[in-house]
């Protein structure tokens, strides 16, 4: 199950004993330059838009550069020490570390018991699975800016269903403050983040032999024993590789908390990437800073992944 | 899919009898059956109320009530007219079909030669391509930014082509790779001493049977691009350039919100997109983990 890079030619393709299918004797002009045609406008297309931008942002955390885009000569570190001298930047980061910790929990242990649930044979399985693939599938903007005219303060239905409900006296800002927009818009992350999360367990689910089950039944194990010691430890590398993808996700996020509240009010909601998009209004230099820290972050966690997903490893 | 359920009895049973024979409704098989049919509801509740207010008249947005009175068909229509959504949702077109054909183009060759092929730099070029996926484009937006802000590339569609394309290249390359290595290749070899071209087997032979694996990058690109924001909002500053994601977040900073055009034109860009994902739903996953879930 758990898995390495597509397997190469040799071992898969030709039976045990076959010859690696080195390029045929008969080399044709293409063959004489190897992968090269093949895959070099794969790398171009990345050097492009992906190598660039990194080189760009971390030159430009180094750069005076006016609003209106001019460079203005060497900024040294000043950058840097600006922006860790925001008043904003500490509640900024422990707020981006909240809002990733609790997101991928809650996300997480939601999923398992979702994954557990629709794993079950039940009429309609195929249609209930489908409606769970709705929020990975829409656009996250377009869901945030549903949920942000749901919590509208004089028409929203979330408002209306309360006070239905008797939960709440009087329709309520949810947005306006922070205290409840915060919660508010970790519910929608986790909204959105719940159909990826739970179909990659549910695939984990599916790599578990039925005859462990059968096992654990005949050895007297209860449902719950047989969950805790035969599923949850045979679910552990989708789980590992659902937690790391979420992290990325999640700190990456953007259009959830830029359509609901736009970080504010001040900065009062925003996360790191929120922040450096805001800083990027005022002092692009010092939005730079904030991005190679952020792109940093976001290095260190794939560089968790490539560990837990074991893609090097190959049969 | 073929499961492993816990359920008593299941595995004696033959492993995949699509309709089930004799439907013994057990307490258990009831509870569960209504609390899925109740989730599914709940995530398909905010898109049911967005088509709500789609369909509101105007003077009924600010009612509280959980449905109008008066069904207002004529939004679908209205907003296009009404804004310029209608030029965004042009843009959006472009950018997704112009990214999708692009990355098929630029991943079908590569995942061909990486999947029949040893070279040196192969483990190097995958580990490329997934580290590449798993760098989103937020992280890198000022680099972006100024990257095309230099090349005088902003408000381009072929920038957002370029970009959608680059950041959806990995998804692609890694299914295709995996599909293409399942497929043996003597059946190429077949068709090369009948005759065939190298490339004509690899037409005619492998790609027909890497069909899904195809059609799961196609709109696996096509959607994300579809869906694709924080590029296009950093990308592109004027408002006839902008793709329909950005053009619906402009609809919130006007004074007064018009909710029902902004949801009409929602629901336009929503709809047809879960209805393509239910045709990959279940290849997505071994694609966004790189295979460490199958």
């Amino acid at each position: 199950m758990s898995l390495k890079a597509p397997p190469s030619p040799a071992e898969s393709g030709r039976g045990r004993g076959g010859r690696a299918p080195r390029p045929r004797s008969r080399r044709s002009g293409i063959a004489r330059l190897g992968p090269l045609p093949w895959i070099a406008p794969v790398i171009l297309l990345i050097l492009v838009v992906v190598i660039w931008p990194i080189f760009e942002l971390v030159r430009t955390s180094f750069l005076n550069i006016s609003i209106a885009g001019i460079v203005r000569g060497s900024a040294g570190t000043d950058k840097y020490k600006k922006l860790f001298e925001e008043s904003d930047f500490g509640s900024v980061l422990v707020w981006t570390v909240i809002w990733t910790v609790v997101v991928v929990s809650v996300t997480m242990l939601l999923s398992l018991a979702l994954a557990q649930l629709f794993n079950q044979r039940f009429p309609g399985r195929r249609i209930t699975r489908w409606a769970l693939i709705a929020p990975w599938a829409a656009s996250v903007l377009m869901t945030a800016i549903g949920f942000k005219w749901m919590l509208n303060r004089t028409a929203g239905v979330l408002n209306t269903l309360m006070l239905d409900l008797g939960i709440i006296d009087n329709s309520r800002d949810w947005l306006g403050s922070s205290s409840t927009a915060w919660p508010w818009m970790m519910a929608v992350a986790v909204f959105v983040s719940l159909p990826f999360t739970t179909y990659t367990l549910l695939a984990g689910l599916q790599t578990i032999p039925s005859d462990v089950y059968e096992a654990a039944r005949l050895d007297g194990s209860g449902p719950w024993q047989t969950y805790r010691h035969v599923t949850l430890p045979m679910l552990r590398p989708a789980f590992l590789v659902g937690v790391v993808i979420n992290l990325i996700n999640v700190f990456n996020s953007f259009p959830i908390i830029w359509a609901m509240t736009q970080g504010g009010p001040g900065y009062d909601t925003s996360t790191t990437m929120v922040f450096m998009y805001k800083l990027k209004e005022t002092d692009i230099g010092e939005s730079a800073a904030m991005s190679v820290v952020n792109f940093a972050m976001v290095v260190v966690l794939v560089l968790i992944f490539l560990k837990v997903s074991r893609w090097n490893e190959e049969d | 899919m073929a499961t492993a359920t816990a359920t008593r009895g299941s595995t004696a049973r033959t492993p995949k009898p699509r309709p089930p024979k004799k439907r013994s409704f057990k307490p258990r098989t009831l509870v569960i059956t209504a609390v899925a049919w109740l989730l599914a509801a709940l995530f398909l509740a905010p898109y049911l109320e967005m088509v709500v207010t789609a369909l509101r008249p105007k003077n009924e947005l600010r009612d509280r009530t959980y449905l109008p009175q008066n069904f207002e068909w004529s939004n679908f229509i209205e907003v296009w007219k009404e804004s310029e959504l209608g030029q965004n949702l042009q843009v959006t077109l472009l950018v997704a079909g112009g990214a999708t054909l692009l990355v098929l183009l630029v991943s079908l060759p590569a995942a061909y030669y990486t999947a029949r092929m040893r070279f040196r730099g192969r483990k190097l070029f995958l580990l490329l391509v997934l580290v590449t996926q798993m760098f989103q484009p937020t992280a890198l937006l000022v680099g972006l930014y100024r990257e095309f802000h230099q090349l005088g590339m902003l408000n381009s569609v072929w920038t957002l082509i370029f970009t959608n394309a680059a950041f959806n290249l990995a998804f692609a390359v890694w299914i295709l790779t995996a599909y293409i290595s399942s497929i043996p290749p003597e059946l190429e070899e077949a068709a090369m001493v009948d005759g065939a071209s190298r490339f004509g087997a690899m037409v005619k032979v492998t790609l027909p049977l890497a069909l899904p694996g195809v059609v799961t990058a196609v709109i696996f690109t096509f959607i994300t691009s579809w869906n694709e924001f924080v590029m296009g909002l950093t990308l592109t500053t004027e408002p006839d350039k902008q793709p329909l994601t950005v053009g619906i977040n402009n609809f919130i900073g006007a004074y007064t919100v018009e909710w029902n055009y902004l949801f009409a034109a929602s629901v336009v860009a929503i709809v047809p997109v879960i209805v393509l994902f239910a045709f990959i739903e279940r290849h997505v996953v071994s694609g966004l983990t790189a295979g460490s879930v199958k």
